[in-house]
């Protein structure tokens, strides 16, 4: 078989690209001709036994005003569904519907209706389909929703900065403190940074997942989570290694990124449930945020104490990693579904991984002793002192 | 709580503002801004969208914007429950050999999706193709025949509520058949009074609250009741003094759409705010019976209440002096039934309201209105 005799070798290579583009067109083909043949033949018909077709209906966003009550829906069946009749209360109630007509799977509609809900108590708004099927939404306490203008912006922002960027400017207000620490002091900062890090990463993931949940069927909740999660790790490792492994203010920024998109995320929920009605905004719960944060500009801070980065740029660090919160109260309280919410998250998720790998290799790096680095007394008690300081504190926001 | 208190305000104040186009009183203000809902029933004559300046009909102003958007296709549906509080079934007459009379009914049972709400269908299981199935109406005394045919995709039965032997009753082994087979029942009709009938197939709540249910009226005999002859036949259908009155049957159900065993929409005669929609027409002088039976699955009662008005009530209907007098609520368990005897002689022409007095009841669509008017000449 080897004295096969050799073959010019122009021609072969047209042939094998001639080749190739059949072997590309022909799945397609029998892709199209199956479809075709689905479509006009109907082979399934025995699979359809007089069932109903499956109905799905997510509620994305409820807004209450001095008209009444306007609810964002989501069609998630697998026809295009029709709403028939819509009871608020157990009370029929009539009702605009926006656009009118059936909604095709994966469509939003809004439902308007004049009811005149009562300020602190709560209402059940039921949609009748024209099958009789029924979709249930709780308002557990109803208030009017924020609605733009300027001054509301105004104290989000100001709560915004409350929850996210004084902690930020605090925590790198220790910079020249920290600026001394020897050896074990690198090693428990560094470490408690690793800490708060693991902390948020558990929180965000969780949170994801929970919120994916709220979410309709279509967007696959957790599979978007962690697909998303992978996804922003792979991307940031990648683009922060570029040029080598980031160190310094590189590294800080890194964090300072992660932490923000944390932060865009936990702004989205806050501001939606505020909006909703389902939380109480306190001072206390406002401090609360405030300290349970304030570990993250020390972890910012981390990387850089051996350098003398600009003034700027750590205007630029708290910017980048407190003024997500709020973007994300605005935009949680103006336009809030619980998919983008868990998105956000799930992008956070896998940034703070990012930064986790990150620190960790610089440790191993900055210590010639390999892992026994991690398993310093300073630095295991860094870790516990992290991730305890973000679970003791966490306990004073969580409603 | 300030802000609360401003928020307030600006709500009352857009109430207040909406009122102003609106005389109607009774409706919540909001409804100046209701809507015709979805465009979608629009097909089959929605009342237009009424706006600011529109107002809308009295009937339709007094339950505001608590009512269901759109209109229920009686065509598509085959039965128009307007025609239903009126339309008796009394079979077919003939004469047995000894004299007497044998009345025949002929009822099928079949399987119907119906529109029982607005855009909301129900698949039904029906008698006739109707929910409720026919008003069936006999004479005290006379020998009756229904001839009863299975063409649903379950076994069913017809269950009488009156006196017949354990064969005639409709129970399993009596008279209850499977699909595509036929049963005759035969008995006495007895006593006179307002009765009812359904399937008595198992599960039992299921064959009920699918709709195999309707009315079985008795007119008393005068000629057995001597001391009541007059009163005995205005409540015989086809006599002159039957004719002086209006007589209406109302079937008061409900619908489980969902199958959660718990009712999603309520009303008389099966369509929700069918009677809010297009009221019932009453002559002043003429004064009104109405035949009141409850087959409400799930709740335990349900209950008539007739505004601005009192009435007497016959539980049952097996007597001939009222049991209750001057009331204008009663309560009625699943089976239940009576006649209610009342007149709007020395009323304004208007509308008066009738509704379960259950307020969840009424908001899901047991609500109706009486329009009475002056006598035609």
């Amino acid at each position: 078989m080897s004295d096969v005799s050799p073959i010019p070798t122009e021609e072969p290579a047209s042939r094998s690209g001639w080749l190739r583009a059949i072997w590309v067109v022909v799945p397609f083909a029998i892709l199209g001709l199956a479809i075709a043949w689905l479509i006009s033949t109907d082979p399934l018909s025995s699979f359809r036994n007089g069932a109903p077709p499956v109905e799905n209906l997510t509620f994305e966003r409820t807004i209450l005003g001095p008209d009444g009550i306007r609810t964002l829906v989501r069609a998630g069946g697998s026809e295009p569904m029709t709403i028939a009749q819509v009871q608020v209360d157990d009370a029929y109630w009539q009702f605009r519907q926006e656009p009118s007509g059936t909604i095709a799977r994966g469509d939003t509609a809004w439902i308007s209706l004049a009811y005149p809900w009562v300020l602190g108590e709560a209402h059940t708004i039921r949609i009748i389909t024209n099958t009789g099927m029924t979709f249930d939404h709780l308002i557990e306490v109803a208030v009017p929703t924020p609605t733009r203008d300027t001054m509301r912006l105004t104290s989000q922002a100001i709560l915004g900065a409350f929850v996210g960027l004084l902690p930020v400017a605090i925590g790198l207000m220790f910079y020249p403190a920290l600026r001394g620490v020897g050896r074990n002091g690198m090693d428990f900062l560094l470490s408690l940074t690793v800490g708060l890090l693991a902390f948020l990463l558990v929180d965000a993931f969780a949170e994801a997942l929970e919120l994916s949940a709220q979410a309709a069927a279509l967007f696959q909740g957790p599979t978007m989570v962690v697909l998303a999660a992978v996804s922003s790790f792979l991307l940031l490792m990648a683009a922060g290694r570029r040029h080598g492994v980031p160190t310094g203010l590189a590294l800080a920024s890194f964090i300072a990124l992660g932490i923000g998109l944390h932060n865009l995320g936990e702004g989205l929920a806050i501001g939606a449930a505020f909006a909703s009605g389902a939380a109480g905004l306190g001072t206390f719960l406002v401090l609360g945020f405030t300290l349970h944060n304030i570990t993250e500009g020390i972890g910012i801070a981390a990387p850089i104490l051996k350098q003398r980065p600009p003034l700027w740029s750590f205007v630029a660090l708290t910017l980048l990693a407190g003024g997500p919160a709020v973007i994300g109260l605005w935009i949680g309280s103006l336009a809030y579904a619980p998919q983008w919410s868990a998105l956000a998250l799930a992008i956070g998720a896998g940034a703070i991984l990012q930064v986790i790998v990150e620190v960790v290799s610089m440790q191993l790096r900055q210590r010639g002793d390999g892992t026994r680095a991690l398993l310093a007394p300073a630095a295991m008690a860094g870790l516990a002192a992290g991730v305890g300081f973000m679970y003791v504190t966490a306990m004073l926001v969580k409603i | 709580m300030s802000e609360t208190k401003l928020w307030l305000k600006q709500k009352l104040d857009r109430r207040l503002l909406l009122a102003g186009g609106l005389a109607a009183a009774g409706g919540t203000v909001v409804a100046a801004s209701s809507a015709s809902g979805q465009s979608s029933h629009a097909g089959h004559g929605v009342v237009a969208s009424t706006t600011v300046d529109e107002e809308p009909p009295a009937h339709l102003a007094a339950h505001g914007d608590m009512i269901t958007v759109g209109e229920v296709d009686d065509g598509r549906n085959g039965f128009d429950p307007t025609a239903i509080l009126t339309d008796w079934d009394t079979g077919t007459v003939s004469q047995l050999p000894d004299g007497s009379t044998l009345r025949t009914f002929e009822v099928t049972a079949e399987d119907k999706e119906i529109e029982i709400a607005p855009g909301v269908f129900f698949p039904a299981w029906t008698y006739n193709g109707r929910v409720p199935g026919p008003s069936l109406r006999a004479k005290e005394g006379e020998s009756l025949r229904i001839v009863f045919r299975n063409y649903g995709s379950h076994p069913h039965s017809m269950h009488f509520h009156g006196i017949h032997s354990w064969r005639m009753d409709g129970v399993p082994g009596a008279g209850l058949i499977g699909p595509g087979e036929e049963f005759v029942y035969e008995f006495d009709a007895k006593p006179f009074g307002c009765h009812l009938y359904h399937c008595h197939a198992l599960p039992l709540k299921r064959h009920i609250h699918k709709g195999m249910y309707g009315a079985f009226v008795i007119d008393p005999d005068p000629a057995l009741h001597p001391e009541f002859d007059a009163f005995a036949r205005s409540r015989l259908l086809g006599t002159p003094e039957n004719a002086s009155w209006q007589e209406l049957v109302m079937v008061m159900n409900a619908f489980d759409t969902n199958f959660d065993n718990e009712n999603e929409v309520y009303a008389v005669n099966t369509v929700a705010h069918a009677y809010a929609k297009r009221p019932i027409r009453i002559v002043k002088d003429k004064p009104v019976r109405i035949y009141l039976v409850n087959v409400t699955e799930f709740d335990p009662i349900n209950s008539f209440h007739l505004h601005a008005n009192f009435f007497d009530y016959y539980n049952q209907g097996t007597t001939l002096t009222p049991t209750f007098r001057t009331v204008d609520l009663i309560m009625q368990c699943q089976a239940e039934r009576g006649i209610l005897e009342f007149h709007f002689r020395e009323h304004e022409a208007g509308l008066y309201m009738f509704h379960a007095h259950q307020s969840e009841f009424t908001e899901l669509g047991w609500v109706g209105m009486f329009d009475v008017v002056e006598a035609v000449s």
